[in-house]
């Protein structure tokens, strides 16, 4: 079902819409000061590098999986397969059984949202404690991320600030810089009692099997070094083939996501810790996750859906996402990338709306930095949702009506007049009488005026302009 | 050599704006071009397929191709139909060889007002006249999909009388969206408000654009808003002296 009161909620909040435009505009600002071409005069280059990196990985992705299972065991980790989530739950659940493991701690990770591990873990008696601050504060909050990159987007410093208040027992705080310290001294104590880190993966590299990880805050370097055990969560697409094409991908995520050339900190994990080694984890797991991810790889053109990098400039493009924000979204992904994954993941028929939520402007294609096409999939998407879902009956007849007289010139023509005569005026239409303030019109006239039908259509005028001059 | 070219004027312009096919008929013959206005055109078809409705949209877009074969230039009031003609119906077409050879020699002809001006007629003062001050909008497929920005710019600053004040976000959507418009008519109206927002902050009396479906949001906007601020096509604009 479209959540269409959900999103009219939203909308009349105007607190919260303040919040989100403000948010998602700062973010707006700093990409564009960041792949300005004074700064970053290659980006352009970089961008189309980056698609063709892409589609090549994910056209021989089963090599490149191997390969990096292979440098994984050879650095003494171990990948561990799982076709759906709940796969990836169940073994993560299973090793902390086996290690007696209490507590969890993690870093910001899409993918595991994907398994809602948290609840999983909790329901096992285990405490999972988020470590990223926008994380760590939507897990008080008892939400899930409101974007992919900002979690906390949606909130204020003075939510935060009742927030920690009513959870953390604590005196009203509103300084960020002071609200930072808080988590900072909540956190720094599970890093250091944490049996198990878990942290998802900005990127794995076939060819030295890494999992590489950024962020700016240096908790998903405790989450992954302080632990006994690192896991690491990922879908399939997070491949790149080498170490070198990071030169590529870090410099247009950073950019992409939050206007840094490079995040604060950039993690190359390869494997437990080494003798000599101070930091790290004794035992390295990756668990790669499928859940839905091989049914786009068929189709050439849906592929590219794999592509991002998930640095959410889409999101903070996309002036729907900005009007409905992140939790109207009916899955982890929210905005238009959420859009065109959430049906491919899921089939098209669980939220047949989603791919009509969009009034396709394409500020999110051009601002892609892997170039994912995001417009042509929500097409796509919506004839898959015409052919492949029922849709409603007045729908259908109304575009075969339009058909038939789109293509019978003298009808078509008449079309107008009916209208001039139903409803004539002169000026901008305000209210329209019961007996036509009924479907598509109504919603219309709910948000704006409606314009005066011409007395005559152009045909008509062009036919008298010759008559006139003949 | 007389100049000739077919309007392609719209179904919107057609049925809601007709003024504006008759400002761009009169702004191409003050050039010195020769107009055909084929009385078999209806739509391009771009309802339908913007809605998911592929077939229904091939049926209007082959009706589209039988109807403009032979013209030489068509020029469409609008980025976004023209895109649906020179971008899209390939898309249509992608399973019928015939069809997309009769697309793709199509495509080259069809034109968007501005960029017909501009590049072809090679025409920038047209000797309009208009005492306004103006901010112009950014339509989404003429910006993204056929990448005009400065032409309509160029023509507008050539207007006498007429001072071109930008808008701090002219290039977002004004939430118009086609059905986008009414099946999240309360997303559409948010948008549209913060675009008259927008609007309103560069004290200009006139909204100025080359799609007159994003027009009708705007100035249903504007009126719902009660703000005296009005909306005209730039060929409007351009025909004024």
């Amino acid at each position: 079902m479209t959540p269409l009161v959900q999103i009219r909620e939203t909308i009349a909040n105007a607190g919260l819409q303040q919040a989100i435009y403000a948010s998602t505009g700062r973010l707006m600002d700093k990409r564009r000061h960041a792949v300005a071409p004074e700064v970053f005069p290659d980006y352009q280059e970089l961008r189309s590098q980056a698609n063709l990196l892409k589609r090549h990985t994910l056209e021989h992705l089963d090599f490149y999986l191997e390969q990096f299972e292979n440098n994984v065991a050879a650095r003494g980790g171990k990948v561990i397969w799982c076709r759906t989530p709940g796969e990836v739950a169940d073994f993560i659940l299973g090793l902390a059984r086996e290690r007696e493991a209490r507590l969890v701690v993690k870093s910001k990770s899409m993918t595991t949202e994907e398994l809602h591990l948290n609840e999983r873990l909790e329901q096992h008696g285990l405490e999972a404690v988020e470590t990223d601050l926008g994380e760590y504060i939507i897990q008080l909050a008892g939400q899930r991320p409101y974007h992919i990159v900002a979690p906390a987007l949606h909130m204020t410093r003075y939510d935060v600030a009742d927030l920690f208040t009513g959870k953390l027992r604590i005196e009203k705080e509103t300084a960020p810089e002071k609200q930072t310290l808080i988590a900072r001294g909540v956190l720094r104590q599970k890093f250091l009692s944490a049996d198990i880190g878990i942290s998802g993966a900005n990127f794995l590299v076939a060819d030295s099997g890494a999992v590489v990880l950024v962020e700016n805050e240096g908790n998903a370097r405790l989450t992954t070094s302080a632990p006994p055990i690192h896991i690491a969560v990922a879908g399939i697409e997070k491949m790149i083939p080498r170490a070198q094409d990071l030169a590529v991908f870090l410099r247009l995520l950073g950019s992409s996501a939050t206007g840094q050339a490079l995040t604060v900190y950039t993690s190359f994990l390869a494997g437990p810790r080494r003798p000599l080694e101070l930091d790290g984890p004794d035992e390295f797991y990756v668990v790669l996750l499928d859940g839905g991810r091989t049914r786009l790889l068929a189709d050439a053109e849906r592929r590219q859906s794999l592509f991002c990098i998930r640095c959410g400039a889409c999101l903070n493009h996309c002036p729907v996402y900005r009007k409905i924000g992140g939790h109207n979204y009916p899955w982890v992904y929210s905005g238009p990338i959420g859009a065109i994954i959430t049906p491919q993941f899921h089939g098209i028929d669980r939220d047949p709306w989603l791919p009509y939520a969009s009034s396709l402007c394409g500020a999110c294609a051009e601002v892609c930095p892997v170039k994912i096409d995001i417009p042509k999939l929500l097409l796509d998407l919506r004839a898959d949702v015409t052919t492949r879902t029922r849709r409603g009956l007045a729908e259908r007849f109304a575009f075969r009506m339009y058909a038939w007289l789109a293509t019978s010139p003298a009808l078509f023509g008449f079309a107008g007049r009916v209208a001039a005569l139903l409803a004539p005026s002169n000026t901008w239409i305000k209210r329209l009488p019961w007996f036509l303030n009924v479907g598509p019109v109504a919603k219309w006239i709910s948000q704006r005026d409606l314009p005066p039908p011409p007395a005559k259509s152009f045909r008509r005028l062009w036919k008298e302009r010759k008559r006139h001059a003949a | 050599m007389p100049k000739r070219a077919s309007l392609f004027v719209t179904c919107v312009v057609d049925q809601v704006f007709p003024s504006v096919g008759l400002a761009m008929a009169e702004v191409l013959e003050r050039l010195g071009w020769q107009l055909d206005f084929p009385e078999a055109q209806t739509c391009c078809g771009q309802p339908a397929f913007n809605s998911g409705y592929r077939a229904q949209a091939r049926k209007v877009a082959l009706h589209f191709l039988d109807v403009f074969r032979d013209a030489e230039y068509i020029v469409v009031p609008s980025g976004s139909c023209t895109s649906m003609i020179s971008h899209h119906f390939e898309e249509l077409f992608a399973g019928d060889s015939a069809r997309l050879a009769e697309t793709h020699a199509l495509a080259p002809r069809v034109y968007e007002f501005s960029r017909f001006l501009t590049e072809v007629a090679g025409a920038e003062d047209v000797g309009a006249r208009m005492d306004a001050v103006a901010t112009y909008h950014d339509s989404c497929h003429a910006l993204r999909e056929l990448h005009i920005k400065d032409a309509p710019r160029r023509l507008l600053r050539k207007v006498r009388g007429l001072e071109l004040r930008e808008m701090d976000i002219a290039d977002e959507c004004c939430g118009f969206g086609g059905t986008f418009s009414v099946k999240f008519a309360d997303v559409s109206g948010a948008m549209a408000r913060t675009k008259i927002d927008s609007i309103a902050r560069t004290g200009a009396g006139l909204v100025v654009s080359i799609d007159s479906s994003c027009l009708m949001q705007i100035q249903g906007a504007l009126s719902r808003a009660g703000l005296p601020i009005r909306t005209l096509h730039l060929a409007e604009v351009l025909a004024s002296r």
